[in-house]
């Protein structure tokens, strides 16, 4: 971890947006032969950076420009406008040299070679990105021990299960040792098991290698348990940028106190702002901010009723950011 | 592009062979198709020659052999769809193209690559067979000088490059029209009529004749078929072959970067 944690402090920006911007043209059929042309803005003046060895959630709701900000990371799409660096590369204009430097892995689709063995496809990456032998070797062996690919490398990649392809593929995106990594939903579709084999992997390689990761996903845990800081992004602004607890405050979330008194009373009467949220014969639930301290709360109710057992419930991260979505989208 | 590039499409050319040589039944079946359509061909060419003697300048025996070359070559040069173009346009109707674009490879390079690996493996595969089944069963006109057979197989591997070639732009129009299976059709059909995989193109009368032999399509069929029955010049042949190949080839760098470079790359 220290490597990681180490590069992550002292390092410079690693990928840069200023100000990025992406606009489609989409044409809409108005009425007979006659089109209407609009904007659709996927990317809408993003701006941030990420330190080498950082390990960073970027998450937003569908549509929201996830897809279209990594397709730009990668040079695959030119920005309509601002700047964007990666490695120091304009990753667009340089497409084929910043290549060498990132692995990508898009949940959704393969990199592998679907009618021929697992290996055939990493034989290709060895030529592809001209892997020295003894470096090739070693990452794959060590692939293979870590994301168990044993046996499954004389497998044609057809029949893999889709657990067994996504580690297929991350290993793919990993042999030339690349310095940054984007993930667009790695566990996608994935079971409880091989999602987290995936994430202990990426864990190691983010710790020893100094590996950056830029990772997309819909799946908070894979956030929680893998990353330290997360962007949320919608309609292509970033709208949240730090730690994932801080998302909590952000997101004016409410913790709940879950009181079990010694007979059914009515709702109890708690210093605001807290408020009775639901009452079922002895039990009652109150919802307090995040923010405050449940001790006095708990000590008010203490004091005034008879109080039996109590529990506090964190809030759910996924309606921290549902609420978030919403709140932008009325406003 | 030095000997590392070298080594990537080499490897990317014997993985497209090994792809094909997986599906084995696939292979038998499609054996038997080339051997039967021979076959029809075959009687309909001996009725037509029988009526007509030296009709196009080839004699009866020449004619069979040019029907039994069409069998051997059509799934190689896929002149009747079954190349490389099925896959692209669907990679692109998919957005699975975004996976071939941020490699560090040329995607022209990679496809042309992958499709001689196939066509290699289906010259072999599919059209060694019937053309042997036809030459026996058969009156052939066949080289015997292994000189003629060897500028056979260079004409064939100018043909491989057109056929490429052409279909990497049917490919492409995808990127403009999501479904390309339209213009692959027609494709097809043009590919069929204009490389004398009907009729050889020395038939064909008057302007239309004329027409249809300087179409790149020619370079396919025709051109290896009159290289190997001594019917042309070969150098002629292997230029014209060069020129389409040239062109083309260009043609296809310019689309794939103007579709590369303004249109969306599809999906999430």
């Amino acid at each position: 971890m220290t490597d990681g944690d180490g590069a992550a402090a002292g390092g410079a920006a690693f990928i840069e947006l200023d100000g990025v911007e992406k606009v489609f043209d989409v044409r809409r059929k108005t009425g007979f032969l006659k089109r209407e042309r609009r904007e659709v803005r996927a990317v809408d003046g993003l701006s941030f950076t990420v330190a080498r060895g950082e390990m960073v959630g970027y998450i937003g709701p569908n549509g929201a420009g996830k897809s279209t900000t990594i397709k730009m990371l990668t040079g695959i799409l030119t920005p309509s406008g601002g700047r964007l660096r990666v490695a120091g590369i304009d990753p667009s204009r340089e497409r084929t040299r910043l290549a060498h430097r990132i692995g990508v892995v898009f949940g959704q689709r393969t990199t592998l070679w679907w009618d021929l063995p697992l290996i055939d496809s990493y034989r290709l990456m060895h030529r592809m990105y001209r892997i020295p032998d003894a470096r090739y070797r070693e990452n794959l062996d060590r692939c293979v021990e870590l994301l168990q690919l044993a046996e499954l490398l004389e497998v044609p990649v057809r029949q893999l299960s889709l657990g067994q392809r996504m580690r297929g593929d991350i290993a793919a995106a990993l042999l030339h040792d690349p310095d940054v990594l984007y993930l667009d939903e790695p566990t996608i579709g994935l079971d409880v098991v091989s999602k987290a084999k995936v994430r202990g992997f990426l864990r190691d390689v983010n710790a020893e290698r100094g590996t950056t990761v830029l990772l997309t996903t819909h799946d908070l845990q894979d956030i929680e348990q893998l990353c330290s800081r997360v962007m949320v992004i919608d309609h292509g602004r970033l709208m949240y940028d730090g730690p994932l607890a801080g998302l909590h405050e952000v997101g004016e979330s409410e913790r709940t106190l879950v009181v079990d008194l010694e007979r059914e009373l009515p709702p109890v009467e708690a210093p605001a702002p807290a408020r009775v949220v639901r009452v079922e014969g002895p039990r009652q639930w109150l919802a307090f901010p995040a923010s405050a301290s449940a001790a006095g709360l708990v000590a008010a109710i203490a004091a005034r009723y008879p109080l039996v057992d109590l529990s506090v419930r964190e809030p759910d991260i996924e309606a921290v950011i549902a609420k978030m979505y919403a709140e932008r989208a009325s406003a | 592009m030095g000997v590392g590039s070298g080594r990537l499409y080499a490897a990317v050319a014997a993985g497209g062979f090994r792809r094909y040589a997986t599906y084995r039944a696939a292979t038998a079946a499609g054996v038997f198709t080339n051997t039967v359509f021979g076959l029809i061909l075959v009687y309909t060419y001996l009725a037509l020659w029988e009526e007509r003697p030296h009709l196009g300048g080839y004699d009866q025996a020449q004619a069979v052999t040019f029907v039994w070359l069409g069998q051997a070559l059509l799934a190689a040069l896929a002149i009747g769809g079954g190349g490389m173009e099925n896959e692209l346009m669907e990679r692109i109707r998919t957005g699975d193209i975004a996976v071939d674009l941020y490699r560090p490879a040329d995607l022209q390079l990679w496809w042309l690559a992958a499709d001689v690996g196939r066509a290699v493996f289906q010259l072999l595969g599919r059209g060694v067979v019937p053309f042997v089944f036809g030459a026996l069963l058969f009156p052939v006109a066949l080289p015997r000088e292994v000189s003629a057979w060897a500028l056979f197989l260079v004409a064939v591997a100018l043909a491989m490059l057109v056929g490429f070639a052409l279909r990497y732009l049917v490919a492409l129009s995808a990127f403009w029209l999501m479904d390309g299976t339209g213009v692959a059709h027609m494709a097809w059909i043009a590919g069929l009529f204009c490389s004398g995989m009907l009729l050889p193109l020395n038939v064909f009368p008057g302007a239309l004749g004329e027409v249809v032999r300087v179409l790149p399509w020619s370079s396919l069929l025709q051109g290896p078929a009159d290289v190997l029955l001594g019917e042309a010049d070969p150098v002629g042949v292997f230029v014209f072959q060069a020129s389409w190949a040239v062109a083309l080839l260009a043609l296809g760098r310019l689309v794939q970067s103007v579709a590369t470079r303004r249109v969306v790359v599809q999906g999430g």
